[in-house]
């Protein structure tokens, strides 16, 4: 790897700490109880990935991990655009579950080859739970494929979803994404522009300043 | 001076924060026990990684090397050595024992939705394997519900990983 791997390890962390926030805005209000189970369960594993990647770029820094969760400044947080979007709304949400496990299913299989050690043995214990997350995203894709009104709601969300969604990779990574993309789809998507990382949707604003309250009302350290 | 086998005894008397029934060292978490003069250096293989127990485990952990006289070093070790394959056979028996579906071995390739969808799981109760998957999700992310078509009782079947 050319690049500082503390760099790789907070945009993957960001990614994870930020859509299992978003997830986890389901709980107690999913449209019913299974997936509210399911979604709170995945916010649990993502913050858990998160926590555990924050404290592998955090030895590097020099840091800690919450340091790192809660207390850089906006502009530098890499999490991609699609996991920054606040869609409570069911095709969408699927449609962004989906997406984001077949990018990570691409990412993580990289990093389980990489010639760092820890780095690998991380991405190979976050995918024995990554699994259990794609698997629940494919069932709901078969599901809302299976009936014309979950076709269309799911191709409309996937249509708004897509830039965002090429850009949680880059190069060849991007390439096998939206491959495995388009050979699930019984649809088409266009080609398009991806929406890099450096790009910060206004909704990113809101959810760290909500997330970071406690942290910021104790600065000297809260413990529970 | 204490042992290396002491403090495996100690650990495992120490039951699991959210299922009691089973111990830490049956959850196979425990990955090494060193002894290096005072101190007590244990390798702590966490199970699913936003589990709130693991932090409970690990203070218990050092409670238990504490009481036998020496001083904790509890590792937490963020490699891919734990799966559920650790889980000791006398481990998943107390599981089923206590009704929960203890985890499948693990097969070669990854879990796929049709494995999850099999009658290869067995319910706890009956030991009918009549059981379909009522949610991937649980009451905590190590564990699915499923629901056993022979005895009409839901229970907790261990994902496996």
């Amino acid at each position: 790897m050319t690049r500082p791997r503390a760099d790789l390890l907070l945009e993957l962390a960001d990614d994870e700490l930020i859509l299992g926030w978003r997830d986890s805005e389901w709980t107690g209000i999913a449209p019913f109880l299974e997936e509210d189970v399911a979604f709170s369960s995945i916010a649990q594993n993502e913050i858990g990935h998160a926590r555990a990647l924050y404290e592998l770029a955090a030895r590097d820094l020099g840091t800690d991990a919450d340091a790192l969760a809660f207390d850089r400044p906006i502009a530098e947080y890499r999490c991609a655009p699609l996991v920054q979007l606040r869609r409570l709304e069911w095709a969408r949400t699927i449609a962004r579950h989906w997406l984001y496990e077949t990018a990570d299913a691409v990412r993580i299989e990289a990093l389980k080859d990489s010639d760092d050690v820890e780095v690998a043995g991380l991405a190979g214990k976050i995918e024995r739970e990554e699994t259990y997350h794609r698997l629940h995203a494919e069932m709901w894709i078969e599901r809302l494929l299976a009936a014309p009104e979950g076709r269309t709601r799911l191709e409309e969300a996937l249509l708004e979803l897509w830039p965002y969604a090429l850009g949680v990779l880059e190069g060849e990574l991007r390439e096998t994404f939206a491959a495995r993309v388009r050979e699930r789809l019984p649809f088409g998507l266009p080609e398009v522009e991806a929406i890099p990382r450096d790009r910060h949707e206004p909704e990113l604003a809101e959810l760290l300043d909500e997330m970071t309250i406690v942290r910021r009302s104790a600065p000297v350290g809260a413990q529970w | 001076m204490v042992t290396v086998e002491a403090v495996w005894e100690a650990l495992a008397e120490i039951p699991d924060p959210e299922i009691p029934v089973i111990s830490l060292v049956d959850l196979g978490v425990v990955k090494s026990v060193e002894i290096e003069g005072d101190r007590v250096r244990v390798e702590f293989t966490p199970t699913f990684m936003g589990c709130p127990a693991l932090e409970a485990m690990k203070l218990q952990m050092e409670g238990a090397i504490t009481a036998l006289g020496a001083e904790p070093h509890v590792d937490v070790i963020l490699d891919d050595s734990w799966s559920t394959d650790r889980i000791t056979a006398e481990g998943r028996e107390k599981l089923r024992v206590a009704g929960f579906g203890p985890p499948t071995p693990r097969a070669a390739g990854p879990t796929t939705l049709v494995q999850l969808q099999s009658k290869a799981f067995r319910c706890p109760y009956c030991g009918s394997t009549e059981t379909r998957l009522d949610n991937i999700f649980g009451p905590t992310p190590c564990r699915s519900v499923r629901y056993c078509e022979s005895c009409r009782q839901p229970f907790e079947q261990f994902k496996t990983i």
